[in-house]
């Protein structure tokens, strides 16, 4: 904003001082402004902030969102096939085996909808801290962590059933949001990077999470080891598809998603949060605390990772292992930007790289490939998401230049009429 | 404590040391030249595997050190593109080569090797006894645990700091740091000095990798790196940008693992799965506690385009 307000005058003073236009016209001075917020700035604001206006520019144009998520992934799955080459297979086998696996039956349907649920959760954490600018690379740590307090909680607390499912629900997402507290501190008043910080989190997350499970630790089951004990019968999440292992937590990712939609989009406090994450300058000046905010976002995405390892725990094993997170809080990071931060886009995503997880175990059994090739992928995704805003500007570019060409073959007299009918008769 | 302060505690902290700073050094050239590198665990993974893997193929690990100083190359060339060249998400293109770091190391084991998580064992690069000096009591022991590859990263430290501050192309570089269109404005080529930085962090990051690969163990194991990348950032936020605070950070965190290692053999009762945890809790602490806020290089993480 400030610096859209000191590089105009320049531009102005540049177009007078040229000779062209010695009358300061009205609209010229617009046409500068809205080219100095336009190209000109994108340089000049902060990444993240870049980054979210992208995603924000893409809001509204359905059409253009469904074309970006599906080029992404295409280009994501293209660039992976290398790699099945690699490992000896054949694309028509690799490609059965991982759909077949993933979606070919009604059970199968299930055991995707299951792999989705903890990255449809953890996606939507790491997708709020974003508009407010965060990211949340500690998810992993708070999942983690969170699990351990909902399996705790339900191992050793006494309270009836139904009850104990609440609480213990409760209770790992204040575990997630607890192991976020850190970080968000370090972030509001020490300006400490939270990339680095809340990676240090999950390393002390793992850590803790071993320990308290340790054939010596404090919570271990007397009959598993690496878990803690299993919780009373009836706090697990009720079965929703009997038959399968579709749990009761796909209403509550669900139910999540429509709360983080409500509050990022129709509440004060999510608007605020989504100024912050666009324009941290524009927020200060506009009276949002931005310490205050900073650390409610990341206690916010902490609380929501915590539920995710709160529903795998409860809805699944219904006890706590300390392996129990095949990197979910990682694949988060690339379901929330492959969903373009939008908490249903974030549905669509989660679906695909639950099809992947899903479908990665009969990828291995049958094409002999690696099951940590969905790494790779989210990787992939996450590198041309990173691209994207480039990708759109290479296109824009490569349009304009084609239309000054045409232009420059007109007869000496352009007229404004049929520079426009060239310009829209141009793309071929 | 006197069992645990003894001269091998030094010898280890130094070999846990040096993988942090190498990384550290990258992602201060990185950050310097104005480009935030998050990258380096992946970097340092690729590192990692491509020296296991060229060792394995020829039984020869200098010539594994060499690939993996070639396949930092590629991955920071890989960013330097997201990053510098097409202008994307500094954090999130280096996500992307910390998410393909630890997938495609981890997937291509068991194509290559056909078995899960860790590679059979390679030729290690061999320690070396210094004339003389390894005939000194106590502190011979120091000099007879070290390679060539300890001695070069020595040297490299003394490089980095050299060339970054105190010649005209760390002047420049730097220059590129702190403003980018000043730097331009003075004629030099902000675009080909960030590429190159973020090349280079590239390589340090990857001969961080090696050096756990083929110096400190011999073979590699998937997500082998620990999070060193990132304790190698924290250690460069520690030390305000420069090459030898950040440097003594890094040795910090070196002697808080090396003795975490040792108390699990010395104090049994002590749980050995917490103690994995005090390098990463001494990282926040430095962070909550070091004097001033942390403020990097002015154009960190701002894109450059001529106007």
């Amino acid at each position: 904003m400030t610096m859209n307000a000191t590089t105009s005058p320049s531009k102005l003073a540049a177009v007078t001082a040229d000779g062209r236009h010695a009358r300061m016209d009205p609209e010229i001075a617009a046409q500068t402004l809205r080219a100095d917020s336009g190209d000109d700035g994108w340089n000049r604001t902060d990444l993240l902030p870049r980054m979210i206006a992208h995603f924000q520019g893409l809001s509204g144009q359905f059409g253009t969102r469904v074309l970006t998520f599906i080029l992404t992934i295409a280009a994501a799955l293209v660039a992976s096939v290398p790699m099945i080459w690699l490992a000896g297979s054949e694309l028509w086998l690799t490609a059965s085996a991982l759909f077949g696996g993933a979606l070919g039956s009604g059970p199968a349907i299930a055991e995707t909808m299951v792999q989705m649920i903890p990255l449809l959760i953890a996606g939507l954490a790491v997708a709020l801290a974003f508009h407010a600018s965060l990211f949340n690379i500690g998810v992993e740590g708070q999942l983690l962590f969170g699990g351990l307090v909902t399996g705790v909680v339900g191992a050793t607390v006494d309270l009836p059933p139904p009850l104990l499912m609440v609480v213990c629900i409760l209770a790992g997402m204040a575990g997630g949001a607890a192991f976020a507290l850190i970080p968000a501190l370090l972030k509001a008043y020490r300006g400490a990077h939270e990339v680095v910080t809340t990676i240090m989190m999950n390393f002390v997350a793992i850590a803790v999470s071993e320990y308290a499970v340790a054939p010596t630790g404090p919570f271990v089951a007397a009959d598993q080891p690496s878990a803690t004990e299993r919780v009373p019968e009836g706090t697990q999440l009720p079965i929703i598809w009997d038959g399968t292992r579709l749990h009761a937590g796909l209403i509550v990712a669900l139910a999540a998603v429509a709360i983080v939609t409500w509050v990022l989009y129709r509440t004060p406090g999510g608007f605020r949060l989504r100024l912050l994450g666009a324009n941290q300058g524009a927020a200060r000046a506009s009276g949002v605390s931005v310490e205050r905010l900073t650390i409610i976002a990341l206690l916010a995405s902490g609380a929501l990772a915590g539920l995710a390892g709160a529903v795998q725990v409860l809805g699944v094993y219904g006890r706590f292992y300390s392996a129990f997170s095949p990197g979910y809080g990682y694949d988060a990071i690339a379901v929330a930007l492959l969903g373009a931060l939008s908490p249903v886009g974030v549905v669509a995503s989660a679906f695909f790289f639950a099809v992947l997880h899903a479908g990665s175990v009969p990828l291995q059994a049958i094409a002999g490939i690696s099951r940590e090739m969905v790494g790779v992928v989210s990787g992939l995704v996450v590198a041309f998401v990173a691209a994207q805003p480039a990708v759109l500007r290479l296109l824009s570019s490569l349009r304009r230049p084609a239309i000054d060409d045409d232009l420059s073959d007109l007869p000496p007299e352009p007229q404004p009429a049929t520079a426009k009918t060239a310009s829209t008769e141009m793309p071929s | 404590m006197s069992h645990l302060l003894t001269i091998s505690l030094v010898i280890s902290a130094l070999h846990l040391a040096l993988p942090i700073v190498m990384p550290m050094l990258g992602g201060l050239i990185s950050e310097r030249s104005g480009v935030l590198n998050i990258g380096l665990e992946g970097m340092m993974l690729i590192g990692a595997f491509a020296a296991v893997l060229v060792t394995y193929f020829t039984g020869n690990p200098w010539l594994g050190l060499i690939g993996a100083l070639i396949s930092g190359v590629f991955s920071g060339s890989a960013l330097a593109l997201m990053t510098v060249t097409l202008r994307g998400d500094q954090v999130v293109a280096s996500a992307a080569i910390n998410l393909i770091g630890a997938g495609l190391t981890a997937a291509l084991i068991p194509v290559i090797w056909d078995i899960d998580g860790l590679t059979p064992s390679v030729a290690k690069i061999p320690t070396i006894a210094v004339p003389f000096l390894s005939d000194l009591p106590t502190v011979g022991r120091i000099f007879r645990s070290l390679s060539l590859v300890d001695y070069g990263c020595f040297v490299l430290i003394f490089l980095v700091w050299w060339i970054l501050f105190r010649t005209d192309a760390g002047l420049r570089l730097r220059a590129c740091g702190e403003s980018a269109e000043s730097a331009d404005a003075a004629g030099i080529p902000v675009v080909r000095t960030r590429f190159f930085a973020v090349m280079m962090s590239g390589v340090f990051g990857a001969l961080g990798g090696a050096y756990l690969s083929i110096v400190t163990l011999d073979m590699f194991q998937a997500s082998m790196t620990q999070g060193r990348g990132f304790l190698a950032l924290a250690a460069m936020v520690f030390g305000k940008w420069r090459v030898w605070p950040g440097a003594a950070a890094c040795l910090a965190f070196g002697f808080a693992d090396a003795i975490a290692l040792r108390a699990q053999i010395l104090w049994r009762d002590i749980p050995h799965e917490l103690l994995i945890a005090l390098p990463y809790l001494l990282a926040l602490f430095a962070m909550a506690t070091f004097v001033g806020r942390a403020s990097g290089p002015g154009a960190v993480g701002k894109p450059f385009t001529r106007a």
